[in-house]
């Protein structure tokens, strides 16, 4: 078995070693594939389907997929473009994200992949759902309204602090994030140093006391 | 010929983007001369004298007066701009989405811990414009056409907007100009 794998993104010949995925192999190649629930040190979730890459015609998440030899992958396209933007837009009307008071402002990959995508405003319905707010935890705050459902801090706590401190929920339009007691984030064993406060990569899980610490409009993720 | 018009609303917002159209600063003398402001609380025009190019909406619709100004904007506008997230998602005033009205008239007037309201009533006057079940974006209530984010919206972005469409031009707005807060 060779051990470098050769296939195409969009026309460019990029080398992965066997076992990588198309989004590693592009992260080493220099190319750039847009994601938001895909997070280096996590086991890969693949739920948000933003990374999504089209393979020998068929789509898959680059996150999950892993490299082929001679597979042809198509990353930028306007029909991705346009996928991606209508992922981010479902995004944005399912939850409640007002950027104006959100403390991740400027720090949020959601909202930096907005940017990056050129939405203006999201083409779907607003549902403005009720969602809670745990404010219970003396360092971490937990603001659902703007959970993207990304699963990282479950992976995260699960697999690097072994604690299982979050899983999902429900269903389809229900599904939702969950904390391991019967009560609030409180009467759970989560830290502030776990990983799973770390990784979040929008307002949701909320170090307290650290609001705003990135000034307006200086947002530093994803930029081109 | 005649200058294009352009007229300006606030509805359910906080004046801050009609701030950010002050904002401009010596462009506004620039602005003057490529248009003449109709409708506008920057003239304080209260009626439409004709025909406009460009309509700028500022705030969502929160009560029934709100979506008649809308109404008639999109009537006399060939090209309506929702500008700032309140026009765009409802913002602030959208807090209130996910409370029933009653409750949010019923802390505001009588159960709130600052409220003296000794004869409990809550507003009902018919002068008073009706509080609509939840705040609405523009686009869920008329055909808007171009979209201008930010709380407020940046002087930059309504500005670039502004100069693109007076003159035929594409909106091509450089990534850097988009914020949402
Ligand atoms: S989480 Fe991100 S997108 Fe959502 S309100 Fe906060 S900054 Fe905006
Ligand atoms: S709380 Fe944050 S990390 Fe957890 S699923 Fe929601 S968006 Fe992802």
């Amino acid at each position: 078995m060779s051990d470098q794998i050769t296939f195409t993104i969009d026309g460019v010949e990029v080398k992965a070693k066997p076992g990588q995925t198309i989004m590693q192999a592009a992260d080493d190649a220099g190319i750039y594939i847009p994601r938001l629930c895909y997070h280096p040190e996590l086991t890969a979730h693949g739920s948000c389907r933003v990374c999504t890459v089209i393979v020998n015609g068929k789509p898959q998440t680059a996150c999950t997929q892993p490299a082929a030899e001679g597979m042809i992958v198509e990353n930028d396209t306007p029909e991705l473009l346009e996928h991606r933007r209508n992922l981010v837009d479902m995004l944005f009307v399912e939850g409640n994200h007002l950027c104006m008071f959100c403390e991740r402002s400027g720090n949020c990959e959601l909202q930096a992949m907005a940017y990056r995508l050129g939405i203006l405003a999201p083409k779907y319905p607003y549902f403005y759902p009720d969602k809670p707010v745990d404010s219970t935890h003396k360092d971490i705050f937990l603001e659902l309204n703007r959970c993207i459902l990304c699963g990282r801090c479950v992976n995260a706590s699960k697999d690097v602090d072994g604690k299982g401190v979050f899983d999902f929920v429900g269903r389809s339009i229900d599904k939702k994030i969950a904390v391991n007691s019967d009560k609030n984030l409180k009467d759970t064993t989560m830290a502030v140093t776990d990983k799973a406060a770390q990784v979040c990569p929008v307002g949701s899980i909320n170090k307290k006391g650290t609001a705003f610490k990135i000034p307006y409009g200086s947002d530093i993720e994803h930029k081109k | 010929m005649a200058k294009p018009k352009v007229a300006t609303a606030s509805l359910a917002g906080c004046f801050g983007c009609h701030m950010s159209i002050l904002d401009i600063d010596e462009r506004i003398l620039k602005l003057i001369e490529l248009v003449d402001f109709d409708k506008s609380p920057i003239d304080d025009i209260k009626k439409f004298t004709g025909r406009c190019a460009i309509g700028l909406i500022e705030g969502g619709c929160a009560n029934e007066e709100n979506v008649h100004v809308l109404q008639e904007f999109r009537e006399h506008c060939d090209i309506l701009i929702s500008v700032g997230d309140c026009a765009i998602n409802g913002d602030i005033p959208a807090l209130r989405n996910n409370i029933p009205l009653k409750e949010c008239l019923e802390e505001a007037y009588l159960n709130g811990p600052s409220v003296y309201n000794p004869e409990k009533t809550i507003p009902n006057d018919k002068e008073l414009p009706l509080c609509l079940d939840r705040v609405y974006p523009c686009h869920e209530v008329v055909k808007i056409d171009y979209f201008l984010p930010g709380c407020p919206a940046n002087a930059e972005i309504i500005w670039q907007a502004l100069v693109a469409l007076l003159n035929n031009k594409p909106l091509d707005l450089p990534y850097e100009i988009i914020k949402y807060d």
